[in-house]
């Protein structure tokens, strides 16, 4: 599926491709160059008249700060985590949706519904009405059954911040996997079940291979957006207790910009660049392998 | 594909299952945007109560919303349009004629995505205000269009490589152009794909919440600006925070069910056979 | 004769467009607390004043604050009127960002402003941000509750008090706890609440040479109170739980005791917004081994930044907005109960606000009580009582308060979440430039 077609005419793809590489570039190298250029330099939005070079300073302010080590775990953790469920969750919930039964349009409907949700909104629904200790829907129930209300937030934020974007995930996936779904050829399916072939081994050895390239795409898309996680993380648990759920992109706020300190702000977003790039690299390798591209 | 009874009456409640447990959340918020305030941080939450307007009403006073809500419309949509319109070309020289640098080119556009936008934000502003691009819908849309770029045109390119290749062949045979085959082959084929990335960076845009807080003020305000001005105030607020958030939803919410029918639709290759 | 009529018809040109211009927009970006709502619901009656039309930016705290700085520092021109706080006035008053207001006229009073206030927003003696309302901290009570279990608040209650109370007043099984306080981490959350707990029990941020004095004794002592009277006296989940979801709870019922802003009084006594309307009593911020910032001072000011281009109007908009009259409009058309707290003696002196808001008199003594310039019972080289005025706190305070979270919720020791405090704060002080 990789050799290009055969059209005979020598057909440049360059004026094709151009404009958007072209464009992209201009938008990303002018504000990559001045974060660059800013990480070098003492640059504080509120104390403007101390400037100047200052070399890699920031970057060893962030370096050696021993709270870089646990924002990188946990950043790992977070987007593992929230990268599993919604895969995992996606496509059983697309091979469920691709089949026809009673109002399975609407079913899906809903099931698409918490992408929508703004994701301040859907933290401060999380974090109040629904997971809140005292007065929220999941303490009513655990009350009900005569059990201690869950402190959520206090005793497990990072899983309970997973959970919070996985549920608001969960549709992206499945709408990606439910549209791979449908190009799928109901004959090979069929051949295979005349030929005995159970609905586990279909899904196995027909459905997933299928897939592959879907989810792919699921789980690079998902995990730019994983890395840089922070509405969620600021309304809810403000990174707390401690560090405990405080991933890259928030120890860069509340290091750097909470100070309007943007010389550390930029260094730090310099090295969120190069820890994406690792992962990312990391993952087209693996999938790349497992998943025939 | 006819099913037997049970099995379909299985998967129906295994479907409604989990439909409703993700939209349990959405439901609550939409209860709650009929409670008074004080019911709505109630120990007790209720499912019985005197459904109010009030939410609503105090909400619409506050603040115009139909000019956000335009405002969102214009910059979600017109963003996305841009996008599609940079995004195609670029997916089909990617997926028809590809080099030995594609992938590398796939993979740089995704990691101009990396960079935190909190890097970026000083940078960003200091360049839009001497465009005199700040609190412009012109701006929000250039903004956003290059935003989704990169994931837009992953997706299609995605989209592209599963449309079989025979069909294209056989219409290259017939002495079809490039632009021929985009046009009249390529785009019918994978409207579900385009419709469904369109979907996608039209909701993205819709609720990206840092930079249309960032480079607007009183003119361009998309709805999360709306919804930033009912969230966290000192005080009680949550049912009118979901009486708004109902409010911000409810356009785009609408927008996707309609789109639906597109991503129902299968692809069909009735040409081949 | 055409001279004539084309002198006339550039005469007639000129001044309808003179009447357009005096047409003027501002441009105000605000917070979304109920007060400020309040303002922009009245502002029509600013228009038939003056003319003059307002466009408004609302939006809540945090990202206002983001957003206004931003635009300020990169003179961005966005904003005529700000709403900004007791905490960045100091700071952006020195760098020159903001016009200075002692010119509003004498219409104005300024000896009508309540003293502590004044001081809280003057920078080598200009004002530069006009109040728009204040607040200190108090305690809260449920009197019923007090009068069932046989004790009685004093008007000046001391920490050890408090403790009895909590202890006696905790009955989780039936949903009330014994204090509500705040532990959600954040310089302006949890951390503004322990400051002033540092404050009473004799400690203080920063001793002369800007050294961080987080391991003394007496943050140990107080935050070791802090976490021992909430952990086991106070509701589930303390640590994701703020201003908002505090008060929230005491409305709800939940609360025996709450120490908070006193901006919240005229809620808590409004029976449309609390259950425990009629039931609410009122005392004094406790206080531990010393008087000195037990309770906090904050005010929300309007100012004008430098970079606007329309300083005439905006500052017509602000002597409007934080006037007597303007206070005697809110209280005629929304309630006394509503009229804007904290900024004026005359407020405090008019019997229709004693009738509807019996509390203000306590408010008043709080405010008045609490001196920015004497935040310590040690000498400080700072002016803050909950926090410090100056541009690296909002990345301290919040460090700091995460930590304190952590002591709460469990995940460490006090002497732990406190050592690493400290080691932050020392940290970023030599990042700054402040020590070596």
């Amino acid at each position: 599926m990789n050799q290009p077609i055969k059209g005979g005419r020598g057909v440049n793809a360059l004026p094709f491709v151009a404009p958007s590489v072209v464009i992209l570039f201009i938008w990303m190298i002018v504000p990559l160059v001045m974060t660059l250029w800013f990480s070098f330099q003492r640059y504080n939005l509120l104390s403007p008249e101390l400037s100047g070079f200052v070399g890699l300073s920031n970057y060893s302010f962030l370096l050696t700060d021993s709270s870089l080590w646990i924002a990188m775990a946990n950043t790992l953790l977070l987007v593992g985590g929230v990268l599993a469920i919604t895969v995992v969750g996606g496509t059983l919930l697309a091979v469920l949706f691709d089949q026809e039964f009673f109002g399975s349009k609407i079913a899906r409907l809903l099931a698409i519904a918490p992408f929508f949700v703004m994701p301040t909104v859907s933290a401060l629904i999380w974090k109040n009405l629904l997971m809140h200790p005292v007065n929220g829907v999941s303490a009513a129930i655990t009350r009900a059954l005569g059990l201690q209300p869950v402190d959520w937030f206090g005793q497990w934020p990072l899983f309970s911040v997973v959970v919070i974007v996985a549920w608001q995930w969960l549709p992206f996936a499945l709408l990606i996997l439910l549209t791979a779904l449908q190009s799928l050829d109901h004959e090979q399916k069929e051949a295979a079940r005349m030929d005995g072939a159970g609905p586990l081994a279909i899904f196995w050895y027909i459905v997933l291979p299928h897939m592959g390239r879907a989810i792919k795409v699921v789980v690079m898309i998902e995990t730019i957006f994983f890395l840089s996680i922070f509405a969620e993380i600021y309304v809810t648990t403000g990174g707390g207790p401690g560090l405990a759920s405080t991933n890259l992109t928030y120890l860069i706020y509340l290091r750097a910009l909470l100070e309007y300190d943007i010389g550390t702000a930029s260094a730090g977003g310099v090295i969120a660049i190069v820890l994406a790039n690792i992962v990312a690299a990391f993952l087209v390798r693996s999938i790349a392998r497992n998943l025939d591209a | 594909m006819r099913l037997k009874l049970d099995t379909h009456a299985a998967l129906s409640v295994a479907g409604w299952l989990a439909a409703s447990a993700l939209f349990f959340p959405i439901a609550w918020m939409l209860l709650t945007s009929f409670k008074t305030e004080i019911e709505a941080v109630a120990t007790t939450p209720s499912l019985i109560f005197t459904p109010t307007l009030d939410n609503y009403i105090t909400v619409q006073e506050r603040a115009d919303y139909l000019k956000f809500a335009l405002n969102s419309v214009v910059v979600s949509f017109g963003s996305t349009l841009l996008a599609l319109a940079l995004a195609v070309p670029a997916a089909y020289g990617m997926a028809f004629f590809p080099t030995k640098r594609t992938r590398g080119t796939l993979l740089w556009m995704l990691s101009t995505k990396m960079m935190p936008p909190v890097g970026a934000l000083v940078p960003v502003t200091l360049v839009f205000r001497d465009l005199g691009l700040i609190d412009t819908l012109a701006g929000l849309i250039f903004v956003y269009a290059l935003i989704n770029l990169p994931i837009v045109v992953w997706m299609l390119y995605t989209f592209f490589r599963e449309i079989p290749r025979e069909i294209l062949e056989a219409g290259r045979m017939d002495g079809a152009t490039p632009l021929d085959e985009l046009r009249f082959l390529l785009l019918p084929l994978s409207l579900p794909g385009l419709a469904s990335t369109g979907l996608l960076a039209v909701i993205l845009t819709w609720n990206e919440a840092f930079w249309s807080l960032n480079l607007t003020a009183a003119q361009a305000g998309p709805l999360t600006a709306f919804i930033a001005s009912f969230s966290a105030p000192e005080g009680l607020f949550w049912a009118k925070l979901s009486a708004a958030s109902t409010m911000a939803v409810a356009p785009i919410l609408v927008f996707g069910w309609l789109s639906q029918r597109q991503l129902v639709r299968g692809l069909t290759f009735g040409a081949v056979k | 004769m055409r001279k004539t009529i084309a002198a006339t018809l550039m005469a007639g040109f000129t001044s309808f467009g003179a009447t357009i211009a005096a047409a003027e927009t501002l441009t105000i970006a605000t917070v979304n607390n109920a007060d400020m709502v309040v303002m922009q619901k009245l502002s029509p009656k600013f228009k038939e004043k003056t003319g003059i039309d307002l466009n408004w930016v609302i939006l809540e705290e945090n990202v206002l604050r983001q957003r206004v700085t931003t635009d300020i520092a990169t003179k961005g021109g966005q904003f005529d009127v700000v709403t900004i706080g007791a905490y960045e006035t100091p700071i952006w008053g020195k760098q020159n960002w903001l016009a200075s207001l002692d010119d509003l006229g004498d219409s104005y009073d300024y000896k009508d402003v309540i003293e502590p206030v004044r001081n809280m927003l003057t920078v080598n003696g200009k004002l530069y941000a006009a109040p728009f309302y204040a607040e200190s901290s108090f305690t809260y009570y449920r009197k019923d509750l007090f009068a069932q279990a046989g004790l009685t608040m004093p008007e000046q209650p001391t920490y050890t008090d408090i403790k009895k109370f909590a202890t006696a007043l905790h009955k989780p099984a039936d949903n009330q706890y014994g204090i509500c306080l705040r532990g959600k981490p954040g310089w302006g959350e949890n951390m503004a609440y322990v400051g002033t707990l540092v404050n009473t029990f004799g400690g203080r941020w920063f001793d002369m040479d800007w050294k961080p004095q987080l391991t003394s004794p007496e943050w140990k002592e107080a935050v070791t109170f802090y976490v021992d009277i909430l952990k086991n006296y106070g509701p589930p989940g303390a640590t994701s739980n703020g201003h908002n979801e505090n008060r929230a709870l005491f409305s709800s019922g939940n609360c025996a005791m709450w120490i908070d802003a006193t901006a919240a009084a005229g809620h808590i006594y409004n029976p449309a917004e609390s259950k425990v309307a009629d039931k609410t009593g009122f005392a004094k911020a406790p206080v531990a081994k010393v008087e000195n910032g037990a309770g906090w001072g904050w005010a929300w000011a309007l100012a004008v930044p430098n970079s606007s281009k329309k300083s005439d109007a905006a500052k017509k908009f602000i002597a409007w907005a934080t006037s007597k009259d303007y206070v005697t409009l809110v209280g005629e058309t929304q309630g006394w109960v509503s009229a804007p707290p904290g900024t004026r003696k005359s407020t405090y002196a008019n019997p229709e606000y004693k009738k509807a808001a019996p509390f203000g008199e306590t408010v008043l003594k709080a405010i008045l009580a609490a001196d920015p310039t004497h935040p310590t019972a040690q000498p400080v080289p700072y002016a803050g009582i909950q926090f410090v005025a100056i541009p690296e706190f909002q990345g301290i305070g919040t460090q700091v308060g995460q930590s304190v979270a952590a002591a709460l919720s469990g995940q460490s020791t006090v002497d732990q979440a406190l050592q690493s405090a400290q080691t932050a704060v020392e940290r970023t002080m030599k990042q700054a430039g402040y020590i070596k």
